[in-house]
């Protein structure tokens, strides 16, 4: 990759976190808290992800 | 009386919700359409990597700055359109790097498959069960930070087992994103479908290419 390619990369990403950080901190002091049934539930989900990707890189080996 | 009045208003807002998903649906699909159909051109033209970095800085330009200006009005549609297609323009160097070597088209394949299911799997199981993923937002938002982070170290760095290991969180996160953006459009936490359109869009193709990364990897053709 050129350099100039890595700089813009890398300064448009900064950009992202920037315009990012707001939203991040308020969802993180006033969004809604999960209980232990709610975030099972979603860890339970995205371990399926996890074995479907699993199952596609079986696939493509 | 009372009570006729909460099931009138309860029922409204059923409809209405059932009308940005609806909405949102119908527009992601013709959106992912006319992403694919620019991710052709960009890879018959054969633009170059920097003119794909230029399309996805063009792409957030449109979300960042005009799309808030028209995102209640139909013109917002015009503008997700644009913004689709700036990033299907984006996906053009890595497809034909992926197409050209051994095996390439059998991995873009299972990536595009792959995305879909998880996709459609995901905002199923929301649909169907209804349950309420807000609660995930904090995690997710910082999760991304983290990952952006980690991404703009290693644009430098650029070590393989690290570039597999950001490309497999983000799997992960644009599957929670799947699931949070899922549930805030059929509780009304989204009420606009175009800014429900651009959230969903976006968790699609994070997830495809960051799959194809990793199918890439694995087949041993990266």
């Amino acid at each position: 990759m050129d350099t100039w390619i890595k700089i813009a990369s890398a300064a448009f990403l900064g950009i992202m976190v920037w315009r990012l950080w707001p939203a991040a901190n308020q969802w993180l002091k006033n969004g809604p808290k999960g209980s232990k049934k709610d975030w099972q539930t979603a860890i339970m989900v995205l371990l399926a992800v996890v074995g479907f990707v699993i199952l596609l890189i079986m696939m493509v080996r | 009386m009372n009570n006729y009045g909460q099931v009138a208003r309860g029922r409204e807002s059923a409809l209405a919700t059932n009308k940005v998903l609806r909405n949102t649906y119908m527009l992601l699909s013709m959106s992912l359409i006319f992403s694919g159909v620019m991710a052709g051109v960009s890879m018959a033209v054969g633009i170059s990597q920097g003119m794909a970095l230029g399309s996805i800085i063009g792409a957030f330009v449109l979300v960042w700055l005009v799309l808030p200006r028209f995102e209640n009005s139909t013109a917002g549609i015009f503008v997700v359109f644009a913004f689709t297609g700036l990033m299907g323009l984006s996906l053009g160097p890595m497809l034909s790097y992926y197409l050209a070597i051994p095996n390439g088209g059998n991995t873009v394949m299972t990536a595009l498959g792959g995305t879909g299911v998880i996709f459609l799997g995901l905002s199923g199981y929301v649909l169907t069960t209804r349950k309420d993923f807000s609660f995930m937002g904090g995690f997710l938002f910082v999760g991304l930070l983290v990952i952006l982070g980690a991404a703009i170290l290693n644009i430098f760095f650029s070590i393989p087992a690290f570039s597999l290991a950001i490309s497999s969180g983000i799997i992960l996160l644009m599957s929670g994103f799947i699931l949070f953006d899922t549930s805030r459009i059929i509780h009304g936490g989204e009420t606009n479908y175009i800014r429900a359109t651009v959230s969903l869009y976006l968790n699609i193709h994070n997830l495809f290419v960051n799959l194809l990364y990793i199918l890439g990897a694995f087949s041993g053709d990266d």
